[in-house]
């Protein structure tokens, strides 16, 4: 008979495992400590009304970046405890995590830093700036922009609750066939990663969509394609590589679930079933996924340097093109990523060449930043910093990324350390520097005060220097034969000394989080302060729509929709009052202005999205006709509600640029 | 003032729907990819029965056949219910509808006894590789189907609730979109799964 609780039983909690249970103490203890002045200032309806059920976009951007800030923290200890744990297992010594246990911990920090610190920040990113950047009012579909927030918000959830109950996949971050099959892997863990990256990655898929479309359909008059903000345009380049790529990873996840939930054999090792294939569609989403990542990282510095070099941006147009073809040559080399699988040298050099050639758009945007910065008057702030750190850190990355892109070498190289300090090199050089940037450049946008500085300085050079010492050692010992995700090694390898290396450039990144976090107290305890606060909503002199607003932007964004003449617009627009200083025009005429109302579906939505999750991951078979049963209800009341949006009053927009000094 | 203000608004309106289209194109696009992605999937998989019966033995063309005429048929009703719909002919679109989901309904119960049938004589999705892809690949277009046929319920009562105003309008062209789509996999499914594997 079965279990009105499916497979769930008391048993799935890890009492007997201190680590797990002391984590779970820790996150309690800090969620309490999270909910405690809700409670103590009675903020519950504020924190309703104004974020969980808001269809605001800046305020959507504000709830994905605290979220991806909250997993890196537990990304990054998942990292402490592998650079720890490979320190001592060493020789007679086993360390002090058992082997199931660091499966699952170097599965977790892949995980969550691709699908939960890196896709969130990212779309939070997105979110602050490009409806700002483009004279919009909001997203093109603001609510689906909501949902979307709260479907990641269910992955993320499933992933911190496979810490507590049961357990979480120990496969490595793509869960390959035939390991992650049920016959290897017969426990809830692999299917906590399949619906978490699953749910998550359909709020990805209609973010992309909602991206793309405003950024194609709710241009301000004026700014055509080619007045686009960089920024702007890696996120439309982002968007149709995530439209394009990530059906393919919602097929390949649930292909790898029929396997295990209804007996199928796609990647069996008997009946047929081609574990190879599995790899072929999972990198045929996972490598558009890197530059899904690192394209808007790029937009970030490029305005980041254009705005700091007090020059307009170098090459323009080769910038966009750039763009655009690495967006189609990350179609065509998704292969390089298992040249080991036998597919034959012709095929293994046609990919290699394809993966060759991405490297020349790339080279051309490294030149267009370091030639804007060329008799540049360059101002050395943080974002300014995250730049050049970027600069050169990158290059490094994409050079060993350059090498093993020769099939021959990549036979000696694969699975070793070398790709994996090459793709943290690409990825903490690239993409984190990159939002990190882009958080310090927005932040006074969207908060009204700036971050401090000093502190900011002190984090950026605990991160690069953490990262040299924690990532070169790895490339030796990738050359001296040391595979990924070791457990254990022997002392006559010769390789403890350069992890003991690895783990000090932790400790030193770690120091890096902290002045962050330092950084962040400080900044919000003296937001008031004539040091921090953004009076003029232009802290930096910028160049593009957003800074022609004030700080924070009221909800509406533009009181009037702008009209847009050139490349740069705020910038030429302060360059035109310079020259006529005479000409003072202020439009004061208002009219209605026509958004959307909030809305608590998405985020009942998103709950019943987890419980369908849930009861798949655990067997619960009335909850998976019950919750299915309430998502399909769901999107009938929503299809059946008519009154979706209002209008605020011309009198009332006055009022509030009038409060605003506009 | 006040009358500028309203034919901006009604602009404004014009311009969302038109925003809620091109959106619902782009996602017919992705849906396009995961489909496509099922479609490599099977041709991969096709061949790997593991000694059990192939398609020859499996798949009756005739049956297939009633099928794929139903679902053109129904995309041919929808397009008519559409054009009715731009002639502001309420009853007339209700009745399209009716006679839309009438076939498509035809179609899913056709599928879903072929299915059974497959599955008491022993060739389920479990059996090989070859059947898990087919189950999936025309499962998944089946599931779709009963997704458009609800959709098409639901649309039936908001015409009558509402008219055929600006948003039922909307929502008319944008299921018309999926409806079509739905039948243009349909073609591919019949001719890959069906048509390539039995002549």
């Amino acid at each position: 008979m079965m279990h009105i609780l499916g497979k769930l039983t008391l048993e799935a909690i890890p009492y007997d495992n201190p680590i797990i249970m002391g984590a779970a103490v820790l996150m309690s203890v800090l969620v309490l400590v999270g909910l405690f002045p809700l409670f103590y200032y009675k903020k519950w309806t504020w924190l309703w009304k104004e974020y969980l059920t808001t269809v605001d976009h800046k305020k959507i951007g504000v709830m994905y970046i605290f979220a991806a800030g909250l997993m890196l923290f537990r990304g990054f200890i998942d990292a402490i405890m592998m650079r720890t744990q490979q320190v001592m297992s060493v020789g007679m010594n086993h360390g002090y995590l058992p082997p199931e246990h660091y499966d699952q911990i170097f599965t977790a920090h892949g995980v969550i830093m691709i699908f939960f610190m890196a896709m969130p920040f990212m779309f939070g990113l997105f979110n602050l700036a490009v409806p700002l950047q483009i004279g919009a009012r909001d997203v093109a579909f603001p609510f689906l922009n909501a949902l979307s927030f709260w479907l990641f918000a269910v992955g993320a959830v499933l992933v911190n609750l496979s810490l507590v109950l049961g357990d979480f996949a120990g496969t490595g971050w793509l869960a390959y066939p035939p390991l992650s099959e049920v016959a290897y892997s017969p426990s809830v863990g692999v299917d906590y990663y399949i619906w978490s990256v699953q749910i998550s990655g359909l709020g990805s898929l209609l973010s992309g969509i909602n991206f793309f479309v405003t950024i194609l359909k709710m241009r301000c008059p004026g700014m055509t394609l080619m007045r686009l903000p960089v920024f702007t345009w890696s996120v439309l380049a982002s968007s149709i590589l995530i439209i394009i790529a990530f059906p393919i990873l919602t097929v390949t996840l649930a292909l790898l679930l029929f396997d295990r939930y209804f007996g199928m054999h796609f990647f069996t090792v008997d009946f047929g079933g081609n574990a190879m294939m599995y790899v072929n569609l999972i990198w045929a989403w996972g490598h558009p996924e890197v530059y899904i990542l690192i394209l808007p990282a790029f937009g970030v510095f490029s305005e980041v340097v254009a705005t700091f070099c007090k020059k307009r941006l170098f090459g323009y147009t080769t910038m966009v093109w750039a763009i655009a073809v690495i967006t189609i040559l990350s179609f065509i080399v998704w292969l390089h990523h298992f040249f080991t699988m036998g597919a034959g040298p012709d095929v293994n050099a046609v990919f290699g060449i394809t993966t060759m050639i991405i490297a020349i758009p790339t080279g051309v945007k490294i030149f267009n930043w370091l030639f804007t910065m060329f008799r540049g008057r360059v101002q050395f702030s943080v974002p300014m910093l995250w730049t050049l750190g970027f600069l050169i850190t990158f290059s490094i990355g994409g050079m060993t990324g350059v090498l093993m892109s020769v099939p021959a070498a990549d036979f000696q190289l694969h699975n070793s350390l070398f790709l994996i300090a090459h793709f943290h090199n690409v990825i903490i050089g690239g993409v984190v520097f990159g939002y990190l940037a882009g958080l310090a450049y927005w932040f006074p946008k969207i908060f009204g005060f700036k971050l401090n500085e000093r502190l900011g300085k002190c984090a950026f050079w605990c991160w690069i220097v953490g990262f040299y010492l924690s990532f070169m050692p790895l490339y030796i010992l990738g050359f001296m034969g040391m595979t990924r995700r070791l457990y254990h090694y022997e002392a006559s390898t010769g390789w403890h000394p350069y992890l003991v290396v690895a783990a000090v450039g932790v400790a030193v990144i770690l120091c890096g989080i902290a002045f962050q976090v330092m950084q962040l107290v400080v900044s919000i305890k003296n937001r008031h302060h004539p040091d921090y606060k953004d009076t003029s909503g232009d802290p930096w002199d910028g160049r593009t729509l957003e800074w022609s607003l004030p700080s924070p932007a009221p909800f509406y964004n533009f009181a009037h929709v702008p009209h847009v003449h050139d490349l740069d617009a705020y910038w030429s627009e302060k360059q035109e009052k310079l020259n006529h200083p005479d000409t003072k025009h202020v439009d004061r005429s208002y009219e209605d202005i026509h958004m959307p109302r909030n809305s608590m579906l998405p985020i009942i939505i998103g709950a019943i999205a987890f419980m369908f999750g849930f009861a798949f991951i655990w067997d619960i078979q009335w909850l998976i006709i019950l919750s299915g049963v309430g998502l399909l209800v769901a999107t009938l009341i929503r299809s059946f509600d008519y009154d979706l949006d209002y209008y605020v009053k011309a009198s009332e927009v006055e009022a509030i640029e009038r409060s605003l000094g506009r | 003032m006040s009358t500028t203000s309203v034919t901006a608004a009604h602009h404004h309106h014009h311009d969302t729907e038109a925003t809620i289209v091109y959106g619902f194109w782009i996602y017919i696009m992705s849906d396009c990819i995961l489909f496509a992605s099922l479609f490599a999937t099977f041709i991969v998989l096709h061949a790997n029965t593991f000694g059990g019966p192939g398609p020859k033995e499996l798949f009756s063309l005739p049956y297939v056949l009633v099928e794929t005429f139903l679902l053109l048929a129904s995309s041919f009703t929808y397009g008519l219910g559409l054009l009715s719909a731009f002639k502001q002919k309420q009853a007339q679109v209700i009745r399209f509808l009716l006679l839309t989901f009438i076939l498509g309904l035809s179609f899913v119960l056709m599928e879903v006894n072929e299915f059974a049938h497959l599955v008491m004589e022993g060739h389920s999705w479990k059996s090989n590789a070859f059947l898990s892809s087919f189950f999936t690949l025309v499962g998944t277009h089946g599931f779709h189907v009963t997704m458009g046929l609800i959709w098409m319920l639901s649309m039936m009562i908001q015409v009558k609730r509402h008219g055929l105003v600006r948003i039922t309008l909307r929502k008319l062209t944008t299921l018309s979109l999926f409806w079509h789509f739905l039948d243009i996999v349909w073609i591919f499914v019949f001719t890959i799964v069906y048509l390539m594997e039995l002549i």
